[in-house]
């Protein structure tokens, strides 16, 4: 791994390079230059490497693009009012024109005014006032707001809008996600940094430790974490808090695995020796010499893991063991698509299905390209 | 052999010691008080004191860890909270629409599976396989709930082939009215990361040295793929089979919760929305054991298929 040189001065540069009093200075200059190019840094490479992949920039504006999305929702510049009942019940999507909406009719027949309505202003004491009261009742506002009959991408049984639910559902499933597998890199990184560093009986106690964790089928240590965390008083009602730490807790495993053979592999290395011997502690030598090293294994797993656990928060929210009943995720609708489907309503199924199918392709491919990119190896 | 057996064996013990540790730590020291989560599932406080003692509740932690391992080595988790059934009656009467589901969805996917790789390595690099491939990432990235509710909205709902959901007692009309829907699914959903998994397992072996040799000395493409390079890749192939063996028992529970279908998968969703703590207990420990010992006799099974391994 050409990688391994670099930590030794940051950049990739061998800062010292003796100067012999017999060489001319063109001739140092001339070397500096060939040093310089020769030594690009394994980042550097690994950017080259990126940016000539088309399908890894593709699928990388499509990712950045949903990132700005989930940005844009988090500070409320879009989607804020996604709970605004705008239009009416399961109003169609515009694309689709006005087509015939029982849902929305029989709500409508409900409130309308039944027979014809007969003039009783003859006999109604009250009648001289009908005006003043008519002109009342203009001026102040009786919350009957108009609701359209159709939104861009259709509406929910609540007439809410899809298009900002799906915005905001990519929000909540996208930041469940990356927080999670954030949360379980960081444990497997530090784990398995402490276990392939150390060795010994530290490592033999978490090494038993990820047995246990293995031997577990993994959909039953989540939900075996999910029922006990719900039935916790205090982390039952920590919210998204609570579904980030079921799929981190349970998640690490992966990372861990890669990190320990990482750091197993780097350990004995002669830059590793070489921090040594210059007097770096244990930490510094994890953690400042090999950590970078072993930086782009991490961050690959970190992108896999984000995409596998956006996939467990929509398949445990649709079972009612995700995200809190008053927010809205990709799974959450999908749970109300079901019902939709049966009734000829499919727009927020194909809303929350696409939105969702859209980012874990790009998101894979990304990750392909990512791999590709960082392994110096692949020249 | 015998040695090699004995030793894994033993291995195993640490790992049993550690996952009772660890759910024993979960339920007890995470989930709280079973008297408060009861609250509201049983209305007899008889009852609840009942469950506490039989808990031992009241007792300091190791006397309940002791309760605890008596439970999983006499095969006893006492009764259900929410319904009073004995956790080995659920089991019991659970497995079985769960095996029916799993163990036609486990044939026909592996089948399928080699089947299709060995097509697609033979044209590795074509524009067909090239496709096959693209087709592979998109299917995996569409939600396995997308599936089954579109699924069952066209081929049970719509189109009306297969019952929309349900369950008989007998046997043969659960295999061939109920479950076809759900194995159907299973398998093509399935199917797209198992065929890229064995079509690189495939295309692994085919870079060797031998199948330019067998080549070479003139064997049909057929008899290269089939009889050297198919028999070789069976290793890591194998190896993914006895991986997904325990899910066998676990069931899917999706499609269990979506097909309506008694299995153990829903049984335990259940018993997650209820707070329902000995089935899952009882489901976690046991199915971690089963796990460790599949793949004990899986170790065993390579030296059947691959003479390099030898047992030190």
């Amino acid at each position: 791994m050409s990688g391994a040189s670099t930590p030794l001065a940051p950049g990739g540069e061998y800062a010292a390079v003796p100067d012999g009093p017999d060489l001319p200075a063109a001739d140092l200059a001339d070397q500096a230059a060939d040093r310089d190019a020769a030594s690009t840094g394994v980042w550097h490479a690994a950017g080259k490497r990126m940016l000539r992949d088309r399908v890894g920039m593709v699928t990388m504006v499509v990712v950045v693009l949903y990132l700005l999305v989930v940005a844009g929702s988090w500070f409320g510049w879009i989607a804020s009012d996604w709970q605004a009942e705008t239009g009416v019940s399961y109003a169609s999507p515009t694309f689709l024109g006005k087509v015939e909406n029982l849902e929305a009719l029989g709500g409508a027949a409900d409130g309308a005014a039944k027979g014809p309505t007969l003039d009783i202003s003859d006999v109604d004491p009250l009648a001289p006032r009908y005006r003043e009261w008519a002109d009342r009742t203009a001026k102040t506002d009786s919350g009957i707001v108009h609701r359209a009959e159709t939104l861009p991408f259709g509406a929910d049984k609540w007439g809410r809008d899809v298009l900002k639910k799906a915005i905001k559902g990519a929000q909540v499933s996208i930041f469940v996600g990356l927080a999670a597998a954030l949360v379980a890199v960081v444990i497997g990184t530090l784990l398995g940094a402490v276990a392939g560093y150390f060795r010994g009986w530290i490592d033999d106690v978490f090494e038993w430790f990820y047995s246990i964790f293995t031997s577990i089928p993994y959909i039953l240590l989540i939900l075996s974490f999910a029922a006990v965390f719900r039935a916790n008083p205090v982390l039952a009602h920590a919210g998204v808090l609570t579904i980030i730490a079921v799929l981190g807790l349970t998640g690490w495993t992966s990372a861990y695995r890669l990190v320990r053979a990482e750091y197993i592999k780097h350990r004995a290395r002669e830059y590793v020796r070489a921090a040594d011997a210059i007097g770096a502690s244990n930490f510094s030598r994890m953690f400042v010499h090999i950590l970078p090293n072993a930086s782009h294994v991490i961050l690959v797993r970190l992108s896999l893991d984000v995409v596998a656990f956006i996939k467990a928060e929509v398949i445990l929210s649709f079972l009612g063991l995700g995200v809190p009943i008053d927010m809205v995720s990709w799974g959450t609708m999908l749970s109300e698509a079901q019902s939709e489907l049966v009734i000829g309503k499919w727009w927020q199924l194909v809303a929350a299905g696409a939105g969702m199918a859209v980012l874990v392709t790009a998101f894979s491919l990304f990750t392909d390209s990512l791999r590709d990119a960082l392994d110096p190896k692949l020249k | 052999m015998f040695a090699y057996l004995l030793r894994r064996t033993w291995q195993i013990v640490p790992t049993l010691i550690g996952v009772i540790l660890l759910v024993f730590f979960l339920f007890n020291a995470v989930g709280g008080d079973p008297a408060e989560q009861l609250a509201g599932l049983i209305s007899n406080p008889e009852q609840i004191a009942s469950i506490r003692k039989e808990l031992g509740l009241d007792l300091p932690a190791w006397q309940q860890l002791w309760i605890f391992v008596t439970q999983v080595a006499t095969f006893d988790f006492g009764n259900s909270w929410a319904t009073n059934e004995s956790v080995a009656h659920i089991f019991q009467t659970r497995l079985p629409a769960t095996l029916t589901i799993m163990v036609p969805w486990l044939v026909l996917e592996t089948a399928l599976g080699v089947v299709l790789a060995l097509a697609v390595a033979a044209v590795r690099g074509s524009l067909t396989d090239r496709a096959i491939m693209i087709v592979c990432t998109v299917a995996v990235s569409i939600s396995f709930l997308v599936y089954i509710i579109v699924f069952q909205w066209l081929f049970a709902f719509r189109l009306g082939w297969f019952p929309v959901q349900g369950w008989s007692s007998s046997t043969w009309t659960n295999l061939t009215l109920y479950a076809p829907l759900p194995v159907m699914l299973a398998v093509f959903v399935s199917l797209a990361p198992q065929l890229r998994l064995y079509r690189s397992f495939l295309l692994d072996e085919i870079g060797h040295d031998y199948v330019r040799t067998a080549r070479a000395k003139g064997l049909s493409e057929r008899v290269v793929m089939l009889k050297h390079v198919l028999r070789n890749a069976m290793i890591p192939i194998l190896t993914n089979i006895a991986i997904q063996v325990p899910t066998l028992f676990v069931g899917s529970f999706l499609l269990e919760v979506f097909f309506s279908i008694p299995g153990l998968g829903r049984e335990i969703i259940v018993a997650v929305n209820r707070s329902d703590f000995p089935v899952i207990k009882a489901a976690t420990v046991y199915l971690a054991m089963l796990t460790m010992v599949i793949n004990l006799l899986a170790d065993v099974l390579y030296k059947a298929v691959d003479p390099r391994v030898t047992f030190k």
